[in-house]
C-alpha cells in the first residue's frame, strides 16, 4: 500500500470532479490532496490527485475506471514515473520571540520561502516545493512560534513530452530515489 | 424554425432517436412533458411504480438491442428509478432515463420533491446530465442515446429542470452535435492483437470458450458459435449468456459458476486456455479467485478496457467490440488453420470428449416426485411449452437458477435476468417491457413468491394495457435462496424467510385486477394449466406450489473453488474424482 499520484485531463464541466472523486470515495479511499484548474484550453481542466494507501493491484484498475468516465480525457499514474511535483503553502508563524526574528528570516531564505506579510505579532511565509520540503519547513518553524498553515496540495507534471507519457495500460518503472534527488536539488 | 418549449424539444429529440415507447409516471415538474404527450403519437405506458419503469425499459432494451426509455418526476420519482438504473449498469443494458428537476431557482433550497438526482445517480449510471440551459437539451438527449448504446452499453440519466421544460428555445438537429472528447471507443481491435490472439488460441490443448452478456450486447452470437466450430472447442456461458449458442449444439456445455453445471465447472477448472468473450470474471462465476482455472492461460476480449486484468490477469487482452474482434479472429484462425490446426488437434479432440463425458455423467438432476411439483420439473415443463423460442424474464433466487439450468433458449435476447445486481422484483416488469417490444412473441415472467410480491402492483399495468404476459409464480412459500443458505450454512435457523403467511389467493388477486389466474398444486394438473395459460391470448397468472424444501444444486459454497461444488445433499465432489 502506498500513495498513488494521479494526473488527469478532464472536461471543464459540472460533475467532472464529482465523478472522479466518486470512483475513489466509493472504495473508501481517502483523497490526501486534490488540485484542479483550467488548462491552456479553457474547456479542459487538469487535476492532480494524491490518494492514500492504494494497493499495487488496484492502481491500474483505478486509472482505467477513471479513464472510462465520459468527462475524462486522460488519466495517468505518475506514482512511479518521472514527474515534477510541487506544492504551495502559506505559513503563518505567530508569537515569535524578538530575539528569534532574524534567525527565522534566515531559515526561511534557506528554504527559499518568501515573507509575504509581517506584523508585530506574526510573519506569513509563502513557500513552494516538494511536499517533503514543505513538511521539513513546517517542522522547523514550530521552534519559532505558533504555526498555522494552508497547503495547496500537490501539482504534478510528467517530466517527458506528453506524447511519450505512459498510457494507462503500462506504468514506467522508474528509480524513485533518483527522481527525488533530482527534484530536491532543483527545489 | 419556430421556437418550441423544452418539453416539446425533449419529445422531438426522443422521437428522432427512434424511441418507440416511454415507460413512465408523471409528477409535478414533469407536467409540461405529459402535456406534450397528451396528443403526441409517441407511446407512453403508465407504470404503477417508477422502479418498474426502469425494469420495463430494460425489458424493451434486452429483447431488442435498442435503447429503452423511462421517465419519472423529481425527488421520489427519481430515487425510485435508481435500483433499475444500477441494475442496468451492472448488466450493461442501454436505457435512457428522463427525470424532472425542480426549477433552477429552487435547487438547493429543499424545495418540495427536490432531491439531488444528479448526485444520487452519479454511481448508478454510465453517465448523467443536469440540463439547466434549454439550448443544450436536444444535444444532451442525442448524446445520452449515443452513450447508452455505444461501446459497453449502460444507463444514462438526463435530469431537466422545470424552467427548461417550460422555457422556449430552438431544436438542434442531430448533425450539429459536439464531439465527446473524453468518450473514446475502442471498437476495432489492433491487427497485432488479433495475430497474437490467434497464435495463443492454437497453442491450447484444452481450450474453453467462456462467454457472457457482452456477446449478446454486441450481437456476436453467430461469431462465437463459429469460433467454437473452427476450434472444435466447448463453450460455457454466464447467466447473461443464454441463447448465444443453441443448447443442442455439440459444443454447448452449460452455464458455469455457483450453480453452473458440473461439466462447465470442471471444464473451466481443468482447461489450459480460456477464451473469455464479454465476461467479467465475476465472483459468482469464479468462486474463490485464486483457485479459479488454475491451469489456464487467458485470452480476454472485451469492449471495456477496464475489464481486462480486473479480476483475473489476462495473458492476452484484446479491447474491441466482440463482433468485430471475433470476425477478425475467426478469419485469422481460418487463414492459419492449414499450418496450425493439426498441432494440437488430437489433444483438443480428447479434451472435447472429456468435457462431454462429464456432461453425460453429471447432467443437471433431481429426485422426481408424483406428489409434489418439483421446481426442476416445473422448469422442464416450461421449457417444453416455450420450445426454445419464447421470451422469459426471471426474478432473483432459486427459481432464477433452476430456470438458468433447465430452460433452453435457441436464440439470443430471449432470456432476461437481473444477473449482476440481482434485483428482486425485476422479472415481472422486465417481461412487460419485452411484451411491449415483441407483440409477436410469447412472454413468460417467472417469479418467486417473494419477487412477485415486490412487483405485483404492475398487474394493474398488465390489465390496463392487456399485455399478454404469462406470469408464473414458483411458490415455495419462502424466500427460497435465503432459506437454502440458512439450511446449509446457518444450522437451519430459518430467520425471516416465510412468505406463505399472508400470501394472497392468486386467482382472487388476479380477478381483482380483471385478470385470469389459477393455482396448481398437483403435478398431474401442471401441463393442463400451463397449456391453458399459453393458449390464452391475453395475460394469465399461474401460482404454482412447488416442493418447499428443495435446494439448488450443484452449488459452490461461497468462498469455495468451483471444483468444491456440491452436487446434491451431502455429496461433496472434489476435482479429479
Amino acid at each position: 500500500m502506498k500513495k498513488q499520484l494521479i494526473s488527469l485531463l478532464v472536461e471543464n464541466q459540472p460533475g467532472a470532479l464529482m465523478r472522479v472523486a466518486g470512483v475513489l470515495t466509493s472504495r473508501g479511499y481517502n483523497i490526501e490532496s486534490l488540485t484542479v484548474a483550467k488548462t491552456l484550453d479553457p474547456t479542459l481542466s487538469s487535476m492532480t490527485i494524491v490518494v492514500d494507501d492504494v494497493s499495487d493491484d488496484n492502481r491500474e484498475l483505478l486509472i482505467k475506471q477513471i479513464t472510462r468516465l465520459v468527462n475524462v480525457i486522460k488519466a495517468v499514474d505518475l506514482t512511479d514515473s518521472k514527474s515534477v511535483q510541487r506544492e504551495l503553502a502559506l505559513i503563518k508563524v505567530s508569537s515569535v520571540r524578538p530575539e528569534l526574528r532574524s534567525a527565522l528570516t534566515k531559515e526561511a531564505e534557506i528554504f527559499r520561502a518568501r515573507i509575504v506579510d509581517v506584523a508585530p505579532t506574526h510573519y506569513t511565509l509563502e513557500v513552494t516545493g516538494s511536499p517533503d520540503k514543505i513538511e521539513a519547513l513546517i517542522d522547523l518553524l514550530h521552534h519559532y512560534g505558533d504555526v498555522e498553515m494552508i497547503r495547496s496540495g500537490s501539482m504534478a507534471m510528467a517530466r517527458m513530452p506528453k506524447n511519450q507519457l505512459p498510457t494507462p495500460m503500462f506504468r514506467m518503472d522508474a528509480d524513485e530515489a533518483s527522481i527525488e534527488t533530482a527534484v530536491d536539488s532543483q527545489g | 424554425m419556430a421556437l418550441m418549449t423544452g418539453a416539446q424539444i425533449l419529445i422531438e429529440a426522443l422521437a428522432r432517436e427512434g424511441a418507440e415507447v416511454i415507460f413512465g409516471y408523471p409528477g409535478g415538474v414533469t407536467l409540461p412533458i405529459y402535456d406534450v404527450l397528451y396528443d403526441h403519437p409517441l407511446r407512453h405506458i403508465l407504470v404503477r411504480h417508477e422502479e418498474n419503469a426502469a425494469f420495463m425499459a430494460q425489458g424493451f432494451a434486452r429483447t431488442t438491442g435498442k435503447v429503452g426509455v423511462c421517465m419519472a418526476t423529481s425527488g421520489p420519482g427519481a430515487t425510485n428509478l435508481t435500483t433499475g438504473l444500477v441494475d442496468a449498469l451492472m448488466d450493461s443494458i442501454p436505457i435512457v432515463a428522463i427525470t424532472g428537476q425542480v426549477p433552477q431557482a429552487l435547487i438547493g433550497r429543499d424545495a418540495f420533491q427536490e432531491a439531488d438526482t444528479f448526485g444520487i445517480t452519479r454511481a448508478a449510471t454510465k453517465h448523467n446530465y443536469l440540463v439547466k440551459d434549454i439550448d443544450e437539451l436536444a444535444q444532451v438527449i442525442h448524446e445520452a442515446f449515443h452513450i447508452a448504446i455505444s461501446g459497453r452499453p449502460g444507463p444514462v440519466l438526463v435530469d431537466i429542470t422545470k424552467d427548461v421544460l417550460t422555457g422556449k428555445g430552438r431544436f438542434t438537429p442531430v448533425s450539429e452535435l459536439r464531439p465527446l472528447r473524453g468518450y473514446e471507443l475502442q471498437l476495432d481491435p489492433e491487427a497485432t492483437a488479433i495475430e497474437e490472439a490467434a497464435a495463443f488460441v492454437w497453442e491450447g490443448e484444452r481450450p474453453l470458450i467462456y462467454a457472457g452478456g457482452g456477446v449478446i450486447a454486441a450481437d456476436a452470437s453467430d461469431e462465437v458459435v463459429e469460433l467454437s466450430e473452427i476450434l472444435g472447442c466447448p463453450l460455457v456461458h454466464t447467466v447473461m449468456g443464454h441463447g448465444m449458442m443453441r443448447p443442442d449444439h455439440p459444443n454447448y456445455v452449460s452455464m458455469l459458476g455457483m450453480h453452473g453445471g458440473y461439466a462447465a465447472n470442471m471444464a473451466i477448472t481443468e482447461c489450459d486456455t480460456i477464451i473469455g468473450v464479454g465476461v467479467r470474471f465475476d465472483d459468482r462465476v469464479t468462486g474463490r479467485l485464486d483457485r479459479f482455472a488454475p491451469h489456464a492461460r487467458v485470452l480476454h476480449i472485451d469492449v471495456d478496457p477496464a475489464e481486462i486484468n480486473k479480476n483475473r490477469r489476462a495473458d492476452v487482452g484484446v479491447v474491441g467490440d466482440a463482433k468485430r474482434v471475433l470476425k477478425k479472429l475467426n478469419a485469422k484462425l481460418r487463414e492459419t488453420a492449414s499450418e496450425r490446426a493439426d498441432e494440437n488437434a488430437k489433444a483438443r479432440t480428447a479434451w472435447h470428449k472429456q468435457v462431454f463425458g462429464w456432461k453425460r455423467e453429471h447432467p443437471f438432476d433431481y429426485e422426481p416426485s408424483l406428489d409434489e411439483i418439483k421446481p426442476q420439473y416445473l422448469m422442464q415443463r416450461l421449457d417444453h411449452f416455450m420450445g426454445g423460442e419464447s421470451i422469459m424474464a426471471v426474478d432473483v433466487g432459486q427459481h432464477q437458477m433452476w430456470a438458468a439450468q433447465w430452460v433452453r433458449f435457441n436464440k439470443p435476447r430471449l432470456w432476461q435476468s437481473s444477473s449482476g445486481l440481482g434485483s428482486m422484483g425485476f422479472g415481472l416488469p422486465a417481461a412487460m417491457g419485452a411484451a411491449v417490444a415483441n407483440p409477436d412473441k410469447t412472454v413468460v415472467a417467472l417469479c418467486g413468491d417473494g419477487g412477485f410480491m415486490m412487483a405485483q402492483p404492475e398487474l394493474a399495468t398488465i390489465a390496463a394495457n392487456n399485455l399478454p404476459v404469462k406470469v408464473v409464480i414458483m411458490n415455495n412459500g419462502t424466500l427460497g435462496m435465503v432459506r437454502q443458505w440458512q439450511e446449509l450454512f446457518y444450522k437451519e435457523r430459518y430467520s425471516q424467510v416465510q412468505m406463505s403467511d399472508g400470501f394472497p389467493d392468486i386467482p382472487m388477486l388476479a380477478a381483482a385486477f380483471g385478470l385470469k389466474g389459477t393455482t396448481v398444486r398437483n403435478p398431474a394438473d401442471l401441463d393442463d394449466k400451463l397449456r391453458e395459460a399459453f393458449e390464452e391470448p391475453g395475460p394469465f397468472v399461474l401460482n404454482i406450489h412447488v416442493t418447499p424444501k428443495e435446494c439448488v444444486y450443484p452449488m459452490v459454497p461461497a468462498g469455495g473453488a468451483l471444483s468444491d461444488m456440491i452436487l446434491g445433499p451431502q455429496k461433496p465432489v472434489m476435482a479429479g474424482d
